[in-house]
């Protein structure tokens, strides 16, 4: 690696020029070492462009590792929870990993592609996590990061502009599927997969392509066909807190950077008890996790829909208006299309069993002064937002 | 000359710091100070003239927030500004930059090792888990765990309490951080020998140990668990040079009443049947006190200040045997103009931080074998800071300020120091900024160099060390400085000890001070004036 230029604190991605262009807010964040843009002009604009037409977000920053190699299967099914021995070349899983306390590190996904290995997405650094759990396995892996560039384009429309982009074999691409194709000449490979409960897709891209990938998405609204919208990070986390994904680092802590005991949490914990397995061969935490499931549930992240039109950031939880104190909310937005308080938030079980009445004490200002009011809180088993479209294949062209 | 409430032998920062409580508690106290100036090991001196030289403890770290608030040092006239930056740099012309920015920070250390970019995660949140145990206890004292009294037992439960709140695995990774060897414990997290080598230097800073010496581990902790407003495992320059802090303690306890007299040589604490009852100077003037309290390390205190007839066998015999041997030296300089790192980026900010020249563990080892055979290495670990760059008092405008600590130093050169040899363990140090600074040795317009010898002739740490006794399990928490006496108190009613040869050791952190005032007040039945830890939750 070159040495670097220290006063570029954050670095570009390839897509940065356009990004910059578009941007009209400039507000930014950094994520995993990149500049990102949170809004780029409106938040509302950028929130509904995902439920009601196309957008585009820059997820370069995520991290990425290519795991290849004889064992390669082998190993990954024993660093997740979740049993992915039957990943068929092409297809996506979703998985979680724990360490050997049955503390989760991190959640991402896994892509099988085929003869180039899998590749593992990640919110958090991993390498060193992965390098630890492969000793003993005939495995190679190596940080992708930064060679590879990715859009997620989501919305009901992305999969009519990504056709109008000149993609073709679209339209038998299954949820959690993976095509390898072509957009003006330069080899992507779209997966169609996303963080908003909606319909839509990922392309990636070699960095060095990574405009003309731009390039070839945005011309479809200069075409005048169909309109897209960059978004940015504040849009995202609106669309993945309806439709129920949890966001390591802001729903929970994760075990490698927790600090304190019992701040950080098991799969069960964090309503993930889907993605794991006992019908697998031994994986890291397993014999932890087998104990936990055989006790009642201490606790769990829930999703929550909060009563009223008051956000209920940072507020703790009670078990009745002024009553003993049962958790607290960790994110939560106002969904503008269910018109509600949505939030992830930390309940305390007892005996084994979720409270029966959950209210939030709510602090907010009008003007400068401050109130606080009660709210009755319903937890949410499903997602809170979903929509066929999702899935359905070949998708609907609006 | 009157009696006083309490005489406190020693002004240094733990002397003023015990000296300040008990006057805030209404005491009428007297602090005693063998030098023209005050200070002890945390002073500034204007060795050439327009420089102030922090010729001894040169960085802010540990300094209590509590007893910081408590003392209303700022408004004293103490101001710690943070430092930022620092490097390794290597003999392939390399270097390893520690910015400030943690995702510059993570890209450099990248640059060196992928894996230990993501390594250095866990090794954090390792390194801040104890932390956050050890911090606890720093302004406590320690419980004794063979007494059955009711406090001893409680403080005793509230340690364990502390240590049951990790995890299993917490508790066996605790136990082996505590006698591990830091080039050990440094292994299980990274692969890059350059990492390796300079995460490893504040476990050897001060300390008679080598990076593969069992129970180095800890005392990276100690280095680490300092904290600039918040910001845990952060450095500071104090305004003005270290001398700002016990400037300002003293200000603050003259404030609150206090009487300090320097150039006051104590040769003796007089004891009349079990009980200290003053102290004697050197030259001969007596002073009545129903409290003297001694800031020197044990072995001066007890071997020293001390009437043998008047102590128990075992305490002479475990201040002949206290380990407190001396390691370090110190190179101060003043320079002409801002020297050149041609490894640096140009405007670089890592100068602004701790430099360092040694690239391996391995040369840090032979660094601490020359040492053991007597000898100043010759290839020295040094920690070279230039605090004048932010701060503008300690050096006209355009010149610059350095203070390099030097590991390792012994405190008898093969057959005893001579003017030469101090002058060739100077040059070895100079010589090998010089490698990566080839403008540096023109730049020098003075230079004061200290082998153990100058700093206890000086300062009175015996054999020069700096934390007045080593950081070893042994001699840590209740066994510090000896088992059965870590509570403060002395083998003689109304005199105690509080500097840094008690819990929790080195470092120009306070908590001895405050901890012995805590303890001197409690037995005259006063309010008691120390602060409490803010804890972290």
């Amino acid at each position: 690696m070159e040495k670097h230029d220290f006063k570029q604190v954050l670095q570009h991605t390839p897509f940065h020029v356009r990004v910059e262009e578009l941007s009209l807010m400039k507000s930014w964040s950094p994520w995993n070492g990149y500049q990102v843009a949170r809004v780029f002009d409106t938040l509302a604009a950028e929130y509904f462009a995902v439920r009601s037409s196309c957008t585009v977000f820059d997820v370069t920053p995520m991290e990425k590792y290519r795991i290849k190699g004889p064992d390669a299967l082998d190993f990954l099914n024993r660093l997740v929870t979740r049993d992915v021995s039957k990943l068929k070349p092409g297809r996506v899983t979703y998985v979680a990993w724990c360490n050997d306390e049955g503390r989760v590190l991190d959640d991402g996904t896994i892509f099988h592609l085929g003869d180039d290995g899998y590749r593992l997405c990640a919110q958090h650094h991993q390498l060193d996590w992965l390098m630890i759990s492969s000793l003993g396995f005939d495995v190679s892996i190596e940080e992708e990061t930064h060679d590879v560039a990715a859009l997620s384009v989501q919305g009901p429309t992305s999969y009519s502009v990504l056709c109008a982009a000149g993609i073709s074999g679209l339209e038998e691409l299954k949820p959690f599927g993976i095509l390898n194709t072509k957009i003006d000449d330069v080899d992507v490979m779209v997966s169609r997969t996303g963080f908003t409960g909606d319909l839509g897709y990922e392309v990636w891209v070699d960095p060095r392509h990574g405009i003309t990938l731009w390039d070839a998405i945005f011309s479809v609204k200069e075409r005048g066909l169909y309109d897209i919208k960059p978004i940015g990070l504040d849009a995202l986390e609106m669309v993945r807190i309806e439709a129920g994904f949890i966001m390591p680092g802001d729903d929970f802590i994760t075990a490698e950077t927790a600090v304190r005991a019992d701040h950080d949490r098991s799969p069960f914990e964090l309503g993930l008890e889907w993605a794991v397995s006992f019908d697998k061969p031994y994986y890291t935490g397993r014999r932890a996790l087998e104990l936990e499931k055989s006790q009642p549930a201490k606790r769990r992240l829930v999703k929550l829909s909060v009563e009223g039109n008051k956000e209920p950031t940072d507020s703790f939880l009670y078990d009745a208006k002024n009553g003993q104190r049962i958790g607290a909310i960790k994110t939560n937005i106002w969904s503008p299309i269910l018109k509600s308080n949505l939030a992830m938030a930390d309940i305390d079980y007892k005996n084994g069993e979720a409270p029966t009445e959950i209210w939030a004490e709510i602090y907010y200002q009008k003007e400068l002064e401050w109130k606080s009011t009660w709210a009755r809180c319903e937890i949410s088993d499903k997602p809170f937002w979903s929509n066929k479209r999702r899935s359905q294949t070949p998708p609907n062209r609006v | 000359m009157k009696d006083y409430d309490a005489i406190v032998i020693g002004a240094g920062h733990n002397g003023l710091t015990n000296a300040a409580f008990l006057a805030k508690a209404g005491l009428d106290v007297l602090v005693l100070e063998k030098n023209d100036y005050i200070g002890g090991a945390t002073v500034s001196r204007e060795l050439h003239e327009g420089w102030q030289y922090s010729n001894c403890s040169y960085v802010c770290s540990f300094f209590r927030p509590e007893i910081y608030q408590a003392l209303d040092l700022g408004r004293h006239g103490l101001e710690v500004v943070p430092l930022q930056g620092g490097a390794t740099f290597m003999q392939n012309g390399d270097h390893y930059g520690n910015y400030h920015q943690p995702a510059v920070r993570r890209r450099e250390i990248m640059r060196h090792s992928k894996r230990d970019a993501d390594a250095a995660i866990r090794f954090d949140a390792d390194l801040m888990k104890w932390c956050r145990l050890i911090r606890g206890f720093l302004l406590r004292t320690p419980p004794d765990p063979a007494s059955f009294k009711w406090r001893d037992a409680m403080e005793f439960a509230s340690l364990l309490k502390a240590f049951y709140q990790l995890t299993e695995s917490q508790i066996y990774e605790f136990i082996r951080f505590f006698t591990m060897s830091i080039a050990e414990y440094l292994e299980e997290y990274f692969e890059s020998e350059v990492i390796k080598a300079h995460f490893s230097g504040g476990s050897i800073i001060g300390t008679g140990l080598g990076v593969y010496s069992p129970g180095t581990a800890y005392v990276l902790l100690h280095h680490a668990m300092g904290d600039v407003d918040g910001n845990v495992g952060s450095w500071g320059f104090a305004r003005g040079g270290m001398g700002s802090v016990s400037k300002a303690i003293a200000s603050s306890f003259k404030s609150l009443g206090g009487d300090v007299r320097s150039g006051a040589e104590v040769s003796e604490i007089k004891v009349k049947g079990n009980k200290a009852t003053g102290i004697i100077l050197a030259s001969g003037e007596e002073i009545n006190a129903k409290v003297v309290v001694s800031n020197l390390d044990a072995k001066r205190t007890f071997l020293n200040i001390m009437n043998k007839k008047d102590l128990p066998e075992e305490i002479i015999h475990r201040a002949e045997n206290f380990k407190i041997r001396g390691s370090s030296g110190k190179v101060n300089i003043a320079l002409d103009g801002m020297p050149d790192f041609p490894a640096l980026e140009k405007g670089s900010p890592l100068t602004l931080g701790h430099m360092h020249f040694s690239d391996s563990l391995e040369r840090l080892e032979r660094a601490y074998d020359d040492w053991k055979d007597d000898r100043w290495s010759t290839d020295p670990y040094v920690d070279m800071v230039i605090p004048s760059q932010y701060d503008p008092t300690l050096a006209p405008a355009g010149k610059h300020m350095v203070s390099v600590f030097v590991q390792y130093c012994p405190v008898e050169a093969e057959g005893g120091w001579t003017e030469e040899k101090r002058q060739a363990f100077g040059d070895t140090v100079i010589n090998q900024i010089s490698q990566y600074s080839p403008n540096f040795k023109d730049l020098i317009l003075h230079a004061e160099v200290r082998t153990p010898k100058e700093i206890e002739a000086e300062v009175g740490l015996t054999e020069g060390n700096i934390f007045q006794g080593e950081l070893t399990l042994d001699q840590l928490m209740f066994n510090r400085p000896f088992p059965g006496y870590a509570q403060y108190r002395g083998p003689v009613k109304g005199m105690y000890m509080c500097g840094s040869s008690n819990h929790p050791g080195g470092g120009v952190m306070g908590a001895p001070g405050a901890n012995a005032a805590r303890e001197i007040l409690r037995d005259l039945k006063r309010t008691d004036t120390t602060p409490e830890d803010f804890g972290d939750d």
